[in-house]
């Protein structure tokens, strides 16, 4: 009987710090730092400054999360995020907010590889994308229909998109919808037919960016001003940056991170690192 | 003594309640997100809408609960079939040793991610589709497909326990008045575990029509009322899946209370499902 008690009081004892321990865990943070969040466009590259950033301050530590440009701007407006990522310029109340360019990107238009098209005007571009042009003979290309892939409703790089390109058309209901720039890319690397848009800077040899007007996108004509679907990267910050959240931001305006942004695609915001 | 018991008695119905006010409380949120936009533009414009263009205010899911019946349609056509055959054959011609290899695989089908699924059917399904059938691939088809792999243990295990709880006098009754094997399970067997099987079929909808990452890889995703199994077309799982990552203000709300709709559609399902097997009973 004695026995029995004593493992009663036991199980209750463990049962109590079971409880606390689950109830504490949440709180547990294994590393102070600041959280960028927002927009899966700059995403990956604000991985890539993080990681470059953490090897020379060792001491902090960046979370990057990805979510999109409206929840990265709302969590700067709660205090979730310190920074907030956006490819898209801010909008009516989110004025308020501070926000500085990191770099431009641009919106590259892209077809598979095999496909022989190389070269669209942008009401061609428009005509595609609002279902006018059904199928590529119209355009000088392949048979078959053509296969549209956008993304999803509420994107950046759909809204800006739909900004440079359509106007006031509409995006086909009939295209597929992706909802990132990978699937996208995936999507028309693997079918002959697809037309899609990603940024720039994930432009690989899986697809092919097409020229618009016999522009191409290349860095020297966004800097110059002559493509023209080029959109902002921007960090957000609830009022003027301080600690860490600063001292990132002073590291991705610095030289050395906009030379790496440069590498990997994007326009820099400083002048003199895109000419050479 | 008796006070401890008490304590633990009430700790264990702490614990147990707070399990379930986790449910209240997601069905509460729902409810709280999506109404005030379900009566905002109308419950008929909701769901007999069929258009879905959010940047314009215009929110119709018609298309994509058509959609959704579509694919679940779909998965079961090729799945009940499927499901049915295996849980026949492992019932009463499987030999044992077989059986003990069968079962497992069969419940790994279950724990497999579905994100491998939508993988899968991505890499091998869609291109097998686009090359043969036309259509850029990612299409109803190939979710249907996939889904009805998805749904088979359900299927399988549910009518498998239903067949096994017949008496054995049904069997035996039925050999004894001259039937062969096939008439005793066509005529005898499956007639009587007919409401464990119908039950296991609609759980199993149930998981078809809550399916989202692999649906939200390879069905295309497009807002479009389908015409053809070869159509790309968004369900409802994966209008809120796709979208709710950039969603805010009317938008997101649009999407708790397509989860509105979803969260009726199931408790149905469940509530048929439920109501079937205990008729078994009787």
């Amino acid at each position: 009987m004695i026995k029995d008690a004593h493992n009663k009081t036991y199980f209750i004892w463990t049962l109590g710090s079971l409880l606390i321990i689950l109830l504490t865990l949440g709180c547990q943070r294994s590393k102070a730092g600041i959280t960028v969040a927002g927009s899966t466009s700059v995403e990956p590259f604000a991985e890539l400054l993080a990681e470059e950033y953490m090897i020379h301050h060792q001491k902090s530590h960046i979370y990057v999360q990805g979510g999109g440009s409206t929840a990265g701007i709302e969590a700067a407006i709660s205090g979730a995020a310190n920074i907030g990522m956006s490819s898209r310029y801010l909008i009516g109340d989110e004025k308020k907010l501070h926000a500085v360019m990191i770099a431009k990107d641009a919106i590259a238009v892209i077809v598979n590889p095999k496909n022989p098209i190389a070269d669209l005007s942008l009401v061609q571009i428009r005509n595609t994308f609002s279902g006018k042009i059904k199928s590529w003979k119209e355009i000088g290309g392949p048979l078959p229909p053509i296969v549209l892939v956008t993304r999803e409703e509420g994107s950046g790089t759909r809204e800006s998109f739909q900004r440079f390109v359509m106007g006031k058309e509409d995006i086909s209901l009939e295209a597929l919808v992706q909802d990132s720039n990978g699937a996208v890319r995936q999507v028309v690397a693997s079918d002959l037919n697809a037309i899609g848009y990603i940024s720039l800077g994930l432009v690989n040899e899986q697809v092919k960016a097409l020229r618009i007007s016999g522009v191409e996108p290349s860095i020297i004509n966004i800097d110059h001003g002559k493509y023209k679907l080029v959109r902002p990267f921007l960090f957000i910050f609830n009022g003027e940056p301080d600690g860490d959240a600063k001292s990132f931001l002073e590291f991705v305006l610095s030289a050395t991170a906009q030379k790496l942004l440069f590498k990997e695609g994007l326009v820099p915001v400083l002048p003199n690192i895109a000419q050479k | 003594m008796d006070f401890k018991e008490k304590i633990i008695e009430k700790i264990l119905l702490l614990i147990a309640f707070s399990s379930v006010s986790v449910l209240a409380l997601i069905t509460f949120f729902i409810f709280e997100q999506g109404l005030p936009l379900i009566w905002k533009i109308g419950p008929k414009a909701f769901l007999l809408g069929e258009q879905w263009i959010p940047s314009k205010g215009l929110f119709g899911i018609f298309p994509m609960i058509v959609s959704s019946f579509w694919v679940t349609l779909g998965a079961l056509l090729l799945g009940i079939p499927l499901g049915l055959a295996c849980t026949i054959f492992l019932c009463e011609w499987t030999p044992p040793s077989l059986a003990t290899l069968l079962r497992p695989a069969i419940q790994l089908l279950a724990a497999i991610p579905s994100v491998i699924y939508g993988f899968w059917g991505l890499i091998v399904l869609v291109p097998l589709i686009r090359n043969h059938l036309g259509s850029p691939g990612l299409s109803i088809l190939a979710g249907s497909l996939v889904l009805s792999f998805m749904i088979l243990p359900t299927i399988i295990t549910i009518s498998e326990d239903s067949l096994k709880a017949l008496p054995p006098s049904y069997k035996a009754g039925a050999l004894a008045l001259g039937a062969t094997h096939w008439q005793a399970i066509w005529r005898v067997l499956i007639p009587a575990a007919r409401s464990g099987i119908v039950s296991s079929i609609i759980l199993g909808m149930g998981r078809a029509i809550g399916e989202t990452m692999a649906m939200i890889m390879i069905l295309g995703n497009a807002v479009k009322m389908p015409t053809s199994f070869l159509d790309s077309a968004r369900t409802l799982t994966t209008n809120i899946g796709i979208e709710m990552g950039y969603a805010s203000g009317d938008h997101r709300q649009a999407l708790f209370a397509t989860g509105i709709v979803l969260f009726f559609i199931i408790m149905g399902l469940n509530t048929l499902a439920i109501f079937l097997s205990r008729r078994r009973v009787h």
